[in-house]
């Protein structure tokens, strides 16, 4: 039953999945790909820092096998923006200052990347006054949506600051479409 | 994490053939992997059930049938659900993040595995990881621990949401299995610990489940209250499912359910008859309260979940009858 | 040329340079430089640099609290794929390095001091075989048969002095406690807390010939390296530690920890690079934790609110033979008035692992307490908590007399609790109700140590013109690459973006490291005196003195003198490296950070729930250095503050001394949801005493009393005066008033 092809595109180029089923995407794409802006905070699901985006949803990449993501789309932070072609949503955690040690930014970024995909989708989250309606984006939202990603520098209020700005930056945008 | 072989089903029926060949399932592995790491879990065969195609939700005159492989987050956008079965969706919204929303499954969610502090570490005594080893949480540190159901062998929850709003929900658990389909009402799926921990639920060996289904809409109010430590991206203290409808200022009809209060999602009828008819007040709520926690017993660090679950519980029913 | 100008800081430096400069960047919100590379994901963290031929190290946990290892089973072991050795060499370390130690810390992991203590090392190809190898390790133990205490407060624990805190004793406190008008004797518990930084502990090791490089995550280079050679028996000088960026520290990479110098020992015997990093649990178990604290405050009081008398004394805990204990009266010294005084410090030995420096170590912990007896000392008053406060600041400090250097607190009061609407505050419990939630307001008071230590930075004036200003000072998040680039911009009138910050390399001059607050202002005051060095030689180039030399966007300046600077240095460099050393001004003023904090809070009348819904602080540390990040360590602060009020708590098993809680699903920081819209205020203030930048230490003040406002907001809410920190429901739901029952 083994698949005769175990591939995966990763933001954008086709690659192999490793031999070894025990290695997590986590450590596939900063080991074997030198993909090390995901990164490894607790290697358990339980802070976010290694989330990346697998089919445009955000996902903990370390609680999922590599050999399970044969003809998975797969994006992670290197392909957002690099340093010196940012995308608005990394510019605004550095305006911001949505980040210290910077360490769990990168899955602050995928995450919140997904989340406003989520959000244009209507998906209702757990302080939704209304699950059937199709959510008011207010900070109590933001804060909710986020909470899989643990920052210990404390930048919260300043990420969602961020997000706040880029949020609004889109629906201008769409006004003025 | 130790070594093991993995193997990709295409179908129910190759899925099947290799648990019968005594392969441990896995679909979006978000609990499984986390305990290989710690060798709390040492499958040392794999299969993956992800491309099995069991991941659709179809509504028919039943009611909703949801795919095992439908993932929580998928569940709780659902847009039927959502309208018809909120407390379904409130009480998938309200577990981990969403990260693990996007991959948890359906199926697996049912099959999680408990939170127990003593349970997740190798290096002490649980008999649901390792029967007959004793079970160290009893004298240790408790908090999270349950007070209905325990035993002399485990006091671990079941420590999810989704299936807390399930229960209230009178879903069936729909499962294929050597000797072909069954439907085991999800009060019958978890199974407290007994003299056998080391089982949390009455699948069988070689048995998958399938989907779950949910009976036609009730229409009444409802309501899931979790109440834990942080505000979010915490495991339940206690959580309460509430299905409730109100006629001529009295309970109507109610179903109720608890989560990380006994070693499986709880539910009394005793509890939903003794409200039903009547008006709802504090008193009221008491008295409920007073029943279902009457056989309830704490181990120290714990003990405040019986309290705790009488607030909650009187603040749900106090929500549910006042809209 | 390169000359290093030394400076020991005797005497205030009130000229104020920095307001004498006209670039115009310092103290500005600039954004960090780094910023690009970390929100890309292009920095690089201590375990992600690629080297050929990297081997995997998993470190192994004992799993008894005390004995000895009697055999590893090995051969087992090396004989599964990919394994490469097992090692338990004396020479790793059995304890983390206390901040600052400079040498090895307590070696040998044949003895077990406490559960989960390394006591081995697995290597293999890579990370899966060594992780299943490191747990397939059999141990045979041999159990102490005279094991010490596990629990702090049992009577079998040995108490003692500790080094490190000196008990202040001054007048009757006894008496004065019977003469008060108002007397609190109150005793609270604080519970033992993580760092729990985001980038868990890693180190990759490395030797070339008898040189050895690490690139790890740690907090202050120049100690680290002196303390991982003292564990080889090396040459300090042959160690290299390359760490430019830190994924957040919080005390727990002061020191050298336990994977750092397995990772060396591997390496040097398999002659190939090897890389250990920790598990989250391991972090939590091993690394270092905050000592629980006990403490009993005492408050006497006139009539009118005027301590006359003042008792902290605690109880903290660490194993035997550190020289550490949470120093929990710190800032109870100096902050209040109160004459007749007892402040004191024991530490219980205990079997748990290394108690160290948690951010703020003493005023985290000691603060929340004052501040919340504090509280019950203005209700028993019944006058306002910020006036209470502003009529208990001594002139001087009290017992030692000494001057203060500069202090902000009315200030951060006043202004704090006006931008807050602390007006607004009702004074009695339970009067304020929206739907199921009590609401209740609370605030506390500020207040942490400034500390200045010896720092070095080397400062290139480029011949086009350019400056590269270069130390080992590591940026855990602090905000050292911005802070110094502006401390050289100011100072040689260059724009931001013509200022090159090179850090965290061991070849480079040693700074201060990240710890205690003082790592910008130190190593800030190191590249201020490298860049006075400059100016010196700029001004004798251009032809005038140096007061008159005005530097502005490259271009020198002196009344009708005007030359660029890279016409200025004719295809010159001008290299200088300025070195700090503390002096007098350490002892003749007491120097602290002030400040203020409000809160507003929500707790659930049925669940006991406590939600903050909205914190004010307001803040005075001298000079600001960079206002953006300035203001993020104050955010940081008072986000850790929640964690420390409501949820955070170190949960160890008292019969064999296991942590239980060792990961971030049951060790609860706080999350997104759990952080409501934070002000901060930023008081403009000019310290010379603490520094020639004229500024204090920041990174840890915005956590020094914020559970305390917390905690008093909560007594405000529902009326559940808690000693008991963390304000978990359980211990709010006792104290509730009937949820059904209107309010009075």
């Amino acid at each position: 039953m083994a698949l005769p092809m175990s591939r995966a595109s990763v933001n954008g180029t086709d690659h192999a999945l490793p031999a070894d089923p025990r290695r997590t995407l986590l450590d596939w794409l900063r080991e074997d790909l030198g993909l090390t802006g995901t990164k490894k905070g607790c290697d358990h699901g339980q802070c976010g820092a290694c989330t990346v985006l697998v089919d445009g949803r955000r996902i903990n990449s370390c609680l999922s096998l590599a050999q399970l993501h044969d003809g998975d789309t797969i994006e992670t932070i290197e392909s957002i923006g690099s340093a010196d072609n940012l995308s608005p949503l990394q510019k605004a955690f550095v305006t911001h200052d949505g980040f210290q040690c910077g360490y769990c930014t990168p899955g602050q970024i995928c995450s919140a990347k997904a989340m406003m995909q989520e959000l244009s989708e209507g998906w209702a989250s757990a302080v939704s006054d209304d699950v059937t309606a199709a959510p008011d984006i207010t900070r109590e939202e933001l804060r909710e949506r986020m909470s899989g990603n643990l920052c210990r520098c404390g930048a919260y209020s300043n990420i969602i600051a961020a997000l706040e700005e880029v949020l609004a930056d889109a629906a201008s945008e769409r006004a003025d479409a | 994490m130790k070594s093991f072989t993995l193997d990709h089903a295409t179908d129910t029926d190759s899925a099947l053939s290799a648990l019968r060949g005594g392969a441990t399932t896995i679909a979006g592995g978000t609990n499984l992997v986390d305990l290989m790491k710690l060798q709390v879990e040492t499958p040392d065969r794999l299969v993956s059930i992800r491309r099995t195609g069991l991941d659709t939700i179809v509504e028919d005159q039943d009611g909703l049938r949801v795919g095992a492989l439908v993932t929580n987050a998928d569940c709780a956008a659902d847009q039927r659900v959502r309208t018809s079965w909120p407390l379904l969706a409130k009480a998938i919204l309200a577990g981990a993040s969403p990260q693990l929303r996007n991959r948890a499954t359906t199926g697996g969610n049912l099959c999680q595995r408990t939170r127990c502090g003593y349970f997740y570490d190798t290096s002490q005594a649980c008999n649901k990881r390792e029967p007959g080893s004793g079970c160290a949480a009893r004298d240790g540190f408790n908090r999270i621990h349950a007070v209905l159901g325990t035993s002399e062998a485990c006091i671990a929850t079941y420590p999810g949401d989704m299936a807390v709003a399930m229960l209230a929900l009178d879903a069936v658990v729909l499962t294929q299995g050597p000797n072909g389909a069954r439907e085991i009402p999800i009060a019958e799926f978890h199974r407290m610990p007994g003299e056998d921990p080391s089982r949390d639920n009455t699948l069988k060996p070689g048995e998958l489940i399938t989907a779950v289904r949910l009976p036609a809409p009730t229409g009444g109010v409802q309501i899931y209250r979790k109440v834990r430590d942080r505000a979010s991206y915490a495991f339940a203290l206690v959580s309460v499912a509430a299905d409730v409808s109100m006629e001529g200022g009295r309970i109507a009809r109610c179903s109720l359910a608890f989560g990380s209060l006994g070693t499986v999602p709880w539910r009394d009828r005793a509890v939903e008859e003794l409200l039903v008819g009547e008006t709802p007040s504090p008193a009221l709520y008491t008295k409920a309260a007073d029943l279902l926690l009457k056989d309830a017993r704490g181990f120290g660090h714990n003990d405040f979940k019986i309290p705790l679950a009488a607030r909650a519980l009187a603040a749900t029913l106090h929500e549910a009858t006042q809209g | 040329m390169s000359r290093t100008d030394t400076v020991t800081y005797d005497s205030p430096d009130t000229r104020n340079l920095l307001d004498h400069t006209r670039q115009g960047v310092i103290g500005k919100p600039l954004d960090r430089p780094e910023g690009p590379l970390k929100v890309s994901g292009s920095a690089t963290y201590s375990a992600e640099w690629k080297f050929d031929d990297c081997a995997e190290g998993v470190l192994v946990l004992a799993t008894i609290a005390q004995g000895t290892v009697q055999r590893l089973h090995k051969q087992r072991v090396l004989d599964m794929p990919g394994v490469l050795a097992v090692l338990a060499d004396e020479a790793m370390t059995r304890r983390s390095t206390q901040g600052t130690a400079g040498e090895a810390p307590v070696q040998g992991v044949h003895t077990v001091d406490y559960f989960a203590q390394p006591i081995a090392l697995v290597v293999a190809e890579t990370f899966e075989q060594a992780r299943d190898a490191a747990l397939a390790l059999e141990v045979d133990y041999v159990e102490s048969k005279s094991p010490i205490a596990l629990d702090p407060e049992s009577p079998d624990a040995e108490v003692e002095d500790p080094d490190n805190s000196e008990t202040v004793e001054g007048g009757d406190l006894e008496k004065a406690m019977h003469d008060a008008a108002f007397a609190i004797d109150v005793e609270y518990r604080t519970p033992g807390h993580a760092s729990a930084a985001m980038e868990p502990h890693a180190t990759i090791a490395q030797w070339h010939g008898d040189r050895l490089e690490l690139h790890g995550s740690y907090q202050m280079l120049a100690y680290n390296v002196k303390e991982i050679a003292d564990c080889l028996s090396i040459d300090p000088e042959k160690v290299r530690i390359i760490a430019p960026y830190v994924g957040g520290g919080f005390g727990s990479k002061l020191g050298i920890t336990h994977e750092a110098v397995a990772a060396a020992i591997a390496a040097r015997q398999l002659k190939r690079p090897v890389r250990v990093v920790m598990s989250r649990q391991q972090v939590f178990e091993t690394v270092m934790r905050r000592s629980e604290t006990r403490q009993r405050v005492r408050l006497a009081s006139d009539a009118s609110g005027k301590l006359i008398g003042l008792g902290h004394e605690a109880l903290v805990s660490n194993l035997p033979d550190e020289e550490f204990a949470e120093p929990v009266t710190q800032a109870t010294e100096f902050l209040y008035g109160g004459e007749n005084r007892l402040l004191k410090v024991e530490v219980a030995r205990i079997s748990r692992m290394t108690a160290g420096s948690v951010r703020a170590p003493g005023e985290a912990v000691g603060m929340q307490v004052l501040e919340a007896a504090m509280d019950e000392l203005a209700e028993a008053v019944d006058i306002d908590p910020v006036e209470l406060r502003k009529r208990n600041l001594p002139a001087k400090v009290p017992v030692e007399g000494t001057a203060y250097s500069s202090r902000m607190l009315v200030e951060a009061l006043d202004q704090g609790a006006e931008a807050f609407g602390w007006d607004q505050r009702r004074p009695r419990p339970c009067q304020t109700r929206e739907g199921d939630w009590w609401i209740g307001m609370g605030m506390a008071s500020a207040a942490r140590v400034n500390m200045l230590v010896p720092a070095e930075a080397r400062v290139t004036l480029k011949a086009d013109g350019a400056a590269l200003v270069e130390t080992d000072q590591t940026d855990i998040g602090t905000g050292s690459y911005a802070i110094l680039g502006q401390i050289a911009g100011e100072m040689l009138g260059l724009p931001i973006d013509r200022v090159n910050v090179v850090l965290g390399d061991t070849s480079l001059p040693a700074g201060a490291g990240s710890g205690g607050s003082f790592g910008a202002i130190s190593t800030g005051s190191a590249v201020m005196r490298a860049c006075e060095a400059i100016r010196t030689t700029l001004s004798e180039a251009l032809g005038c003195d140096t007061d008159a030399l005005d530097l502005k966007d490259g271009t020198a300046t002196s009344g009708d003198l005007s030359q660029s600077l890279s016409d200025l240095l004719g295809g010159n460099d001008i290299v200088e490296t300025g070195k700090i050393e503390p002096g007098k001004t350490a002892e003749d003023f007491s120097q602290a950070s002030y400040g203020a904090f409000f809160a507003e809070v929500a707790v659930h009348a049925f669940t006991g729930e406590t939600r903050v819904r909205r914190m004010t602080g307001a803040f005075g540390f001298g000079r600001v250095l960079n206002a953006k990040t300035a203001r993020s360590q104050c955010l940081g602060g008072m986000v850790w503050g929640i964690g420390s009020a409501l949820t955070e708590e170190l949960a160890f098993d008292l019969r064999d001394g296991h942590l239980v809680n060792h990961d971030l699903a049951e060790y609860h920081v706080p999350v997104h949801a759990d952080v409501p819209a934070i002000e901060v205020i930023l008081l403009e203030e000019r310290d010379a005493a603490a520094s020639p930048l004229q500024a204090k230490g920041v990174g840890e003040l915005g956590i020094c009393g914020a559970a305390g406002a917390i905690t008093n907001a909560i007594y405000n809410a529902c009326g559940a005066r808690l000693r008991n920190f963390p304000m978990t429901l359980d211990k709010v739901i006792p104290h509730l008033p009937d949820p059904f029952a209107e309010v009075a």
